[in-house]
C-alpha cells in the first residue's frame, strides 16, 4: 500500500473572488485513510477550500495534488479527476427530478457505464447500509433531511471515490437529525474512506478526526492532530475561536 | 502593482508575449498597495500563459473552420443550377433599391403597432394572469372568463383572427367602431398576443415557490399584497426571457396588419412586386424584420445568460 503518498495534497493554495483573497498560501496533506475535519468560524474559507480541492474553483496560484498527480494543471483532464472525488453539499443537491435510486445510479450508469441492474442493486445495497432501505422509489421532496442527505452521502458513494469531501453536512439539518449523519460518516471512516470534512459539530471533529485544521481569514492557522488542536492549541486565534464554541455549549 | 513588476519570474512571462496588458489585469486582485506582499508564482504564470495559448489556438481554429465552412457554402449556392435565374428573381439590386425607402417607411408603421400593441399586450396580459391566480369563490367566474379567454384565443390561428376583425367587424358597419385597418390589425394582435403572454405570466406566478407567500403571509401581507411585493415582482423578473421571445414574435406579425389594406413594410414591398413581378421587394421587407428582431433576441441572449450568472453558485457550472 503506497502509505506515504498522501491521497490530497495542496500547496500554497490561493483563491480570490473580486477583490478579496479567500485563501492565502494554503497548505494541506490527507494521508490515505484519515480523517481531516477543517473547522473555523463562518466566512473562514473552509467551504472553498473543499470547492478547490473538489475542482468545482479554479484556484487563483498553489497546487493541488491527488494521490501525487497535479489536479490543477490545466492539462489535466478535469472531469476525469472529478470522477475520482466525492463531494456532498450543505443542501444535499439532490436532484428533485429523480427518484432516490436514480439519483444514486446517474453517475455509475451514464459515466462509468455500469449496466442499469448492476447499478441498482449496489445502489440498493448502499441504501440499506445507510438505513434507507425502503426509499429507494421516493423523490427527494419526500424524504426529510437527514435521509436527504444520507441520499446524497450515499450518491457520492456510488462511484466508490478516492476521498470525500464533506462540506457543512449537518449544517441544514435538525439537531435531531444531525446524529443519523453523523453516524454514517462514523461507519465511513471504520471503511477506511479517505474524507476532508469543513464542520461546526467540534465534538464530532474531536472524535472523528485525525487530523484538524483550523482555518482564520482563508489562512490555516493551526493544523494538528485533533487531541492537540481541541486540547492544546498554540496559536491564540484558535484558543478564542474555541473558548467561544465552549461558551455557546458546542463542544 | 509595482511589486508584481519587479518580480524577477515576470522576464520570462514577457517573453515574446502580446498578452502583457492582459497579464496584468489578470494579475492580483485588490486594492495596491494594501497589506498583502503576494507575488504570483512562476506556476500561476505559466500556467496562464498556457490557457491564453489554447485560447488563441481556439481562436484560429474556429476562423479558420469558418472560412472553409464559408468557401464551401458559397460554391455550393453559386454552383447550383438555376442560381442566375435565382439571383435576377430575389435579388435583383435595382428592384431593391427602389423598394427599399417604400419598404422603410411602411415599417414606421409595423414600429408604432409594436409599441402601442406590445404596451396593451403586457398590460392585458398580466390582467388575465393574474385573474387566473385568484382565489376566493366571488371569483370564480373571472377566473373561469380568463381560462377561457387564453385558451380560446392561444388556440385561434392568428390569421383568423385577424380576418375576423380587420374584414368582418367593418361589414358590420356598427355605429362608433373604427373601420380603420391599422386599429383594428392592432386590436387582433393584442387579443392573440395577451392570452400568450397571459400563460408566460401565469407560469411566473407559479413557479415561485409557496413557501415565498408563506413567509408574506406569515408578516401580515393580505394576498394581494403578498402578490403585488413579493410574488409578482419576482415572477416577472424570472419571465423576461419568454416576454421578450413573444415580443420578438409580435414585431414579425405585425406585419400582417398588411391584410387589412394598411401600408406597412409588407404592402409596401406587395405594390413593388406586384407592378415589376420581380420577388427583391419581398426578400427586402424579409431582410428589415430580420433586422429589427436581431437586436431583440441579442437582448434576450443577454438578460437570459445574466439571470443565469445570478443564479448560478459560481464556480464551474
Amino acid at each position: 500500500m503506497s502509505g506515504d503518498v498522501p491521497v490530497l495534497r495542496m500547496e500554497s493554495v490561493r483563491k480570490t473572488f473580486g477583490g478579496s483573497v479567500v485563501l492565502r498560501d494554503v497548505g494541506l496533506e490527507v494521508p490515505p485513510h484519515t480523517v481531516t475535519a477543517l473547522i473555523g468560524a463562518s466566512g473562514s474559507g473552509k467551504s472553498t477550500l473543499l470547492r478547490c480541492a473538489g475542482l468545482l474553483e479554479e484556484v487563483d496560484d498553489g497546487t493541488i495534488h491527488l494521490d501525487g498527480e497535479e489536479i490543477t494543471d490545466p492539462r489535466a483532464d478535469q472531469d476525469a479527476v472529478r470522477r475520482r472525488i466525492g463531494v456532498v453539499f450543505q443542501a444535499y443537491n439532490l436532484f428533485p427530478h429523480m427518484t432516490v435510486l436514480d439519483n444514486i445510479t446517474l453517475a455509475p450508469r451514464r459515466v462509468h457505464r455500469v449496466p442499469r441492474a448492476r447499478a441498482e442493486e449496489q445502489a440498493r445495497e448502499l441504501l440499506e447500509r445507510l438505513g434507507l432501505g425502503g426509499r429507494a422509489g421516493d423523490y427527494p421532496d419526500r424524504l426529510s433531511g437527514g435521509q436527504q442527505q444520507r441520499v446524497a452521502i450515499a450518491r457520492a458513494l456510488a462511484v466508490r471515490p478516492r476521498l470525500l469531501l464533506l462540506d457543512e453536512i449537518t449544517a441544514a439539518l435538525d439537531p435531531e437529525l444531525v446524529g443519523e449523519v453523523l453516524d454514517v460518516v462514523r461507519g465511513l471512516k471504520d471503511d477506511g474512506m479517505t474524507m476532508v470534512l469543513a464542520t461546526h459539530e467540534m465534538g464530532f471533529a474531536r472524535e472523528v478526526a485525525d487530523q484538524v485544521c483550523f482555518l482564520d481569514g482563508g489562512v490555516v492557522l493551526e493544523r494538528g492532530a485533533a487531541e492537540q488542536v481541541f486540547g492544546d492549541p498554540r496559536q491564540e486565534r484558535t484558543r478564542r475561536f474555541l473558548r467561544r464554541i465552549v461558551d455557546a455549549g458546542r463542544l | 502593482m509595482t511589486v508584481v513588476e519587479d518580480e524577477p519570474g515576470r522576464d520570462g512571462a514577457d517573453d515574446g508575449n502580446d498578452g502583457n496588458d492582459e497579464d496584468r489585469r489578470d494579475g492580483p486582485a485588490g486594492p495596491p498597495g494594501a497589506a498583502d506582499p503576494y507575488v504570483p508564482s512562476p506556476r500561476r504564470l505559466e500556467r496562464e500563459r498556457y490557457r491564453r495559448a489554447r485560447a488563441r489556438r481556439a481562436t484560429a481554429i474556429a476562423a479558420l473552420s469558418t472560412l472553409v465552412t464559408g468557401a464551401a457554402l458559397h460554391l455550393l449556392v453559386v454552383g447550383a443550377p438555376g442560381w442566375p435565374r435565382t439571383r435576377e428573381t430575389f435579388f435583383s439590386p435595382e428592384y431593391a433599391r427602389e423598394a427599399f425607402p417604400k419598404v422603410l417607411e411602411g415599417l414606421w408603421l409595423n414600429l408604432r403597432l409594436l409599441l402601442v400593441c406590445g404596451a396593451a399586450v403586457l398590460v392585458l396580459g398580466m390582467l388575465v394572469a393574474v385573474a387566473r391566480t385568484l382565489r376566493g369563490p366571488v371569483f370564480f367566474p373571472l377566473r373561469v372568463l380568463a381560462a377561457a379567454y387564453t385558451d380560446f384565443f392561444r388556440g385561434l390561428p392568428l390569421i383568423i383572427n385577424l380576418m375576423i376583425v380587420v374584414l368582418g367587424v367593418p361589414a358590420l358597419r356598427l355605429q362608433g367602431v373604427t373601420v380603420d385597418p391599422v386599429l383594428l390589425g392592432g386590436t387582433a394582435l393584442t387579443l392573440t398576443y395577451s392570452a400568450y403572454v397571459a400563460e408566460v405570466f401565469r407560469a411566473g406566478i407559479e413557479s415561485v415557490h409557496p413557501s415565498q407567500r408563506a413567509a408574506a403571509r406569515s408578516l401580515g401581507l393580505t394576498n394581494r399584497q403578498a402578490l403585488r411585493f413579493v410574488v409578482l415582482p419576482q415572477a416577472v423578473r424570472r419571465q423576461v426571457p419568454p416576454l421578450l421571445n413573444d415580443l420578438v414574435s409580435l414585431q414579425k406579425d405585425t406585419g400582417l396588419v398588411s391584410i387589412g389594406g394598411a401600408v406597412d413594410a409588407v404592402r409596401a414591398a406587395d405594390v413593388v412586386v406586384g407592378r415589376s413581378l420581380n420577388y427583391t421587394p419581398y426578400i427586402v421587407a424579409g431582410l428589415v424584420f430580420v433586422a429589427l428582431t436581431i437586436p431583440m433576441t441579442r437582448l434576450t441572449d443577454w438578460v437570459t445568460a445574466r439571470t443565469d450568472r445570478r443564479r448560478a453558485q459560481g464556480g464551474i457550472t
